[in-house]
């Protein structure tokens, strides 16, 4: 998450150590840079696709036409026009995606990280209510919920996912946390007499950024499956356009009985590669932030090589002899 | 800064000072899963004077670091009193703020102690904004580079600029010192300052830490296993084995004269390049002799009631199955040992 | 590596005063003269990188058998670097980039280990040298008992030897170390500190092995645990009659066990004397600061200063003395050329100009001696 802040401006935050880290590793992990382009790809479809596709929603007579140059990817039993679906679809995904991973993430650091900086009833309590909301069966409880909520507009089903969904991220950042809590510079915080919601602010977040945005990829990941899930089983708002929503149709309308293969293999695709492109660049990440994962290769051309870590980590362990 | 050391230890035969912090009986127990608590600190007391230096020896797992961290508040003690000098006791806000302006502590791991993702000037800005209320951010930098000027930092508008890998282990002891002085405190606590630096560098921070204290005044308590440098550096000495003091006295007394077999044992294991090969091949073995045919983890378990170091102590006796109490030494020196039940008349000779 | 004949005389002049020196620890064992176990030559290690750091540079030392070299150095000196070297364990990015490190093994062959087979170097790493790190926890297997971690070890070395064989084996071992050899059942989170080294030691020793290399094998201890195992490592080492390389930091400890010993700063040998010589004299000015920053325990109180700055970025190639700019004693050649490691007349080898006729140096250290 921190590389990715870090790009639009890079000169202000060269000196920045963990971005600085981001920045390098950027160039460094394929993991991340194929991950990257497949989220770009999609974050600008759904940002400006729906621009150049109209009324994908709209029937015609030209019902289950094959992929074509008129139709790229066919039409549906309705005449309607699959890629255009599929363009809309996106925006509609990531918000749904997106928005729930967000949320999550919010939820689970205001618990976990509250909870185990101020200690005591608070944490107890907080720390229970997680433990609890972790062992309900969390797809059950999704699809009751939805069921109930099933209005209008996307906000209902982010805010189903998101609050089911928070509760593992909690526990790993209240561990992480109380692993902060003793490290001796917010011991010299505390010492300072600072309120915890500022150690929390200044010491203790920017040192979880690296899991608190693997955390939200997981999160976001999850949720884009979730909601593909409870569309395909009808309960989402089937006015929306979603992934999950074209699915649903694709099956409702018996496209596989008919061969229509062109109505639900792409988004069923589309689904899979979100999820993958989120994966990798969590997988990036995590090389990066966590030196021990990296694989090291020898140089190919002499004076430029992939071992810039070396002196660090040669440092590193004299140090630790030499004490 | 070439004559700190010989004029630190003068200060030892001066009258003493009315007492900046006093502690009574501070207990410590540690919770522990499936067992009874561990007693990390038992019932130790002390004081600390301004412009002089107690340095409280002891290996790890003697309790002394848990002794900074009840001061520091991170721990609450089981039992006992601190007191500061014209700090209200209690425990509100207010009281905490002055109780933490007056008391401020230096960390053993200068690599630990810095936040990696902050720059020098910012980990000294949050004490200054915080105590020294400056009128202007221009007010604030000046005072950081100040406090970068008073441990020797310099050039200090570039090293305020620089993020702690940038800088060596001595540079980042120098700023956690920077930011304890930032508060102006009247107590520093000085937890292992240099165990974790090169050791061509230690003495330096040392003389820095002396310097300041003399300069500005405060008290110090110099938490170390090193008897060389706390003898050094400080006016006197506790030595703390398994939770309480067994011994406490003047600095050279405790070191060139000392009265508690385990204060005897650490002294003659510190490696000492002045002595000819020869003899110390015969120091020896008169020490694997001396340990006799016990097996060594026998001399590392734990031991119960009674007196704590007795299943290492060569001296043990029938009476060590009681706890000692504290014994007159000498002027000023205690012991935590039977040894000085008569006084300490005789008992120097025991080898 | 660009050494005159005359250089490498001397060296050898050298050399030949330590193995003399050395008789009266190797007198242990029977009827051996002092032998060479291990000699390296010229040896240099680069960690790769976009600017590689040079740790280790030209570095020869030999070792008779039942010597005890020490090598002293502050962290980042290269010190564990060049154990890793000598041991053969270097791992990339790490390379040997010069040099040659040879062994006499048990059958007397001579073996360079940068042309034998891994199977024969795993064979040489425990039958003829063997390692003690800092960190016995990392050495030990957490969730084996220490006896099986024992057994494996004869397991893959002595196939000929059966259950029996091995455990009374291993018991007697931890015997050796001062250790119950009912805790051959224990695991090593149920030991303390001390024990777990001591364990480390007796397994090192397991395969009689002529070499022990040790980095910071006390450090982590408290100083009386530390002095225990000193003294039983001593107390083996006569007994058993294997040769020591001692890595520490710690000056004063090397002082007191080593037979020759050897500081290093910044990659390099600078000075390399028989132990109590530099105790006694200390040659090079980065000893003497390193000397001095042990304060004396009972000795006088004085003014103590230890040595300003800091060691030098071994990514930066310094043209002069890697020293010069903490060194107080530093004059014009200082900045310009690197001194050689090479013995004065009537002393033993320093890397230092002020030891250098050439510039007539030797007014300059005499004045400057402390």
């Amino acid at each position: 998450m921190s590389a990715v802040a870090a790009v639009p401006q890079p000169a202000a935050t060269a000196n920045r150590p963990g971005l600085l880290r981001g920045m390098r590793g950027l160039r460094r992990s394929r993991y991340l840079t194929a991950g990257l382009a497949i989220l770009a790809v999609f974050v600008l479809t759904g940002l400006f696709g729906p621009l150049f596709v109209h009324n994908a929603d709209a029937f015609s007579s030209n019902r289950l036409e094959h992929p074509s140059a008129t139709y790229w990817l066919g039409t549906t039993q309705t005449g309607q026009d699959v890629f255009g679906q599929l363009v809309e679809s996106t925006r509609g995904t990531l918000v749904v995606g997106l928005g729930a991973g967000l949320i999550a993430t919010v939820v689970s650091v205001l618990v976990g990280v509250g909870g185990a900086l101020n200690g005591g009833v608070l944490d107890d309590l907080l720390s229970l209510f997680s433990n609890v909301a972790l062992v309900i069966p969390q797809l059950p409880l999704v699809i009751i919920v939805a069921a109930f909520v099933k209005g209008s507009g996307d906000w209902p089903i982010v805010l189903v996912i998101a609050f089911t969904s928070w509760a593992a991220s909690a526990r790993i950042l209240r561990a992480q946390t109380l692993s902060l809590r003793e490290r001796d510079y917010v011991l010299a915080a505390r010492a300072g007499g600072e309120p915890a919601w500022r150690i929390a602010l200044a010491d203790v977040i920017p040192n979880e950024l690296p899991i608190i945005g693997s955390q939200f990829i997981y999160a976001t990941i999850a949720a884009v499956l979730t909601q593909a899930t409870l569309a395909f089983l009808g309960l989402a708002n089937p006015s929306q356009l979603t992934w999950g929503n074209m699915l649903y149709f694709a099956q409702n309308d018996e496209a596989l009985d008919s061969g229509a293969w062109w109505w639900f293999v792409p988004p069923g695709l589309c689904v899979a590669l979100l999820g993958a492109g989120l994966a990798m660049v969590n997988f990036g990440l995590d090389e990066i932030f966590n030196p021990r994962l990296r694989v090291y290769r020898e140089p190919r051309r002499r004076g430029r090589s992939a071992a810039a870590a070396a002196p660090a980590d040669l440092a590193d362990t004299e140090q630790e002899r030499a004490s | 800064m070439s004559t700190d050391t010989t004029t630190s230890a003068q200060a030892g035969t001066e009258d003493a000072a009315a007492p900046v912090l006093e502690v009574n009986d501070l207990t410590v127990d540690y919770r522990r899963r499936g067992a009874g608590p561990l007693r990390a600190v038992d019932h130790l007391s002390f004081r600390l004077e301004p412009g002089r230096t107690l340095a409280l020896v002891g290996e790890s797992g003697s309790g002394k670091s848990t002794v900074v961290r009840a001061l520091a508040g991170f721990v609450a003690p089981t039992e006992g009193t601190v007191a500061l000098e014209g700090v209200r006791g209690g425990r509100g806000r207010r009281a905490d703020r002055e109780y933490r302006k007056a008391l401020q502590l230096v960390f053993q791991d200068p690599f630990a102690s810095l936040n990696p993702m902050h720059t020098v000037a910012r980990h000294l800005r949050r004490p200054v904004v915080r105590y020294q209320a400056p009128g202007s951010r221009a007010q604030a930098h000046e005072a950081v580079l100040e406090l970068l000027r008073s441990v020797n930092l310099t050039p200090e508008a570039d090293i305020a600029g620089k993020y702690p890998h940038e800088l060596s282990g001595g540079q980042r002891q120098r700023v956690a010192i920077a930011r304890a002085l930032a508060t102006g405190p009247r107590v520093l606590l000085a937890d292992e300052p240099v165990s974790m630096l090169d050791v061509s560098i230690r003495l330096e921070i040392l003389n820095l830490l002396d310097r300041l204290a003399r300069e500005r005044d405060m008290a110090m308590l110099y938490v170390t296993h090193d008897l060389a440098t706390a003898r050094h550096f400080s006016s006197q000495i506790m030595v703390m084995y398994r939770g309480e003091v067994v011994e406490d006295g003047p600095s050279d007394e405790v070191i060139l004269n000392p009265a508690h077999p385990y204060t005897r044992m650490l002294a003659a294991a510190a490696p000492d390049p002045t002595i000819p090969r020869e003899r110390a091949a015969a120091a020896r073995r008169e020490r694997i002799e001396a340990r006799g045919a016990r097996v060594a983890e026998y001399r590392e378990a734990d031991t119960g009631a009674g007196c704590r170091f007795r299943s290492r102590c060569p001296h043990a006796m029938p009476v060590c199955g009681q706890h000692p109490p504290d014994f007159a030494a000498g002027p000023g020196h205690t012991a935590r040992c039977w040894l000085f039940e008569n006084g300490s008349a005789g008992v120097r000779d025991v080898p | 590596m660009m050494r005159t004949e005359d250089e490498r005389g001397r060296d050898e002049e050298f050399d030949q005063s330590v193995d003399r020196g050395s008789v009266t620890t190797a007198s242990g064992l029977t009827g051996a003269g002092p032998r060479t176990v291990l000699r390296a030559q010229g040896v240099s290690v680069e960690y790769a990188g976009e600017r590689p750091v040079r740790a280790v540079q030209d570095v020869s030392l030999e070792l008779a058998a039942g010597e005890v070299l020490g090598i002293a150095g502050e962290s980042g000196c290269g010190k564990s670097t060049l154990a890793y070297a000598l041991t053969g364990m270097l791992r990339p990015p790490a390379r040997l980039t010069a040099g040659s490190i040879q062994y006499t093994d048990v059958d007397g062959d001579l073996i360079d280990i940068s042309d034998v087979s891994p199977e024969r170097l795993r064979s040489l790493r425990w039958n003829t040298v063997s390692m003690v790190f800092q960190s016995a926890m990392n050495a030990l297997n957490p969730v084996t008992s220490v006896g099986r971690q024992f057994a494996d070890v004869f397991k893959a070395h002595r196939p000929q030897m059966d259950r029996r064989a091995r455990t009374e084996r291993s018991a007697e071992l931890l015997e050796m170390v001062g250790i119950d050899p009912g805790r051959l059942r224990s695991f090593p989170h149920e030991l303390s500190g001390g024990m777990r080294q001591r364990v480390v030691i007796a397994m090192a020793l397991a395969l009689d092995p002529r070499i022990v290399v040790m980095d910071e094998p006390t450090t982590a201890l408290d100083v009386l645990v530390q002095r225990e195992i000193l003294d039983e490592l001593e107390r083996l080492q006569e007994r058993l009659g294997f040769a020591v390389i001692f890595i520490t930091h710690d000056l004063g400890l090397l002082l007191e066990i080593s037979d020759k010993l050897a500081v290093m700063y910044a990659g390099r040998f600078v000075e390399y004397a028989p132990g109590e010589q530099i105790a006694n004299n200390p040659l090079h000015p980065y000893t003497r600061g390193l000397l001095n920053s042990f304060p004396d325990l009972r000795g006088e109180r004085r003014a103590l200063s230890g040595i300003p700055g800091s060691p030098p970025d071994l990514r930066e190639r310094v043209p002069g003395c890697a020293f010069a700019a903490r060194c107080r004693d530093a004059f014009e050649p200082c900045g310009e050329r690197r001194p050689e490691l090479r013995a004065p007349a009537g002393a033993w080898p320093v890397a230092c100009h002020l030891h250098d006729p050439q510039f007539g140096g030797l007014e300059r250290a005499g004045g400057s001696a402390r």
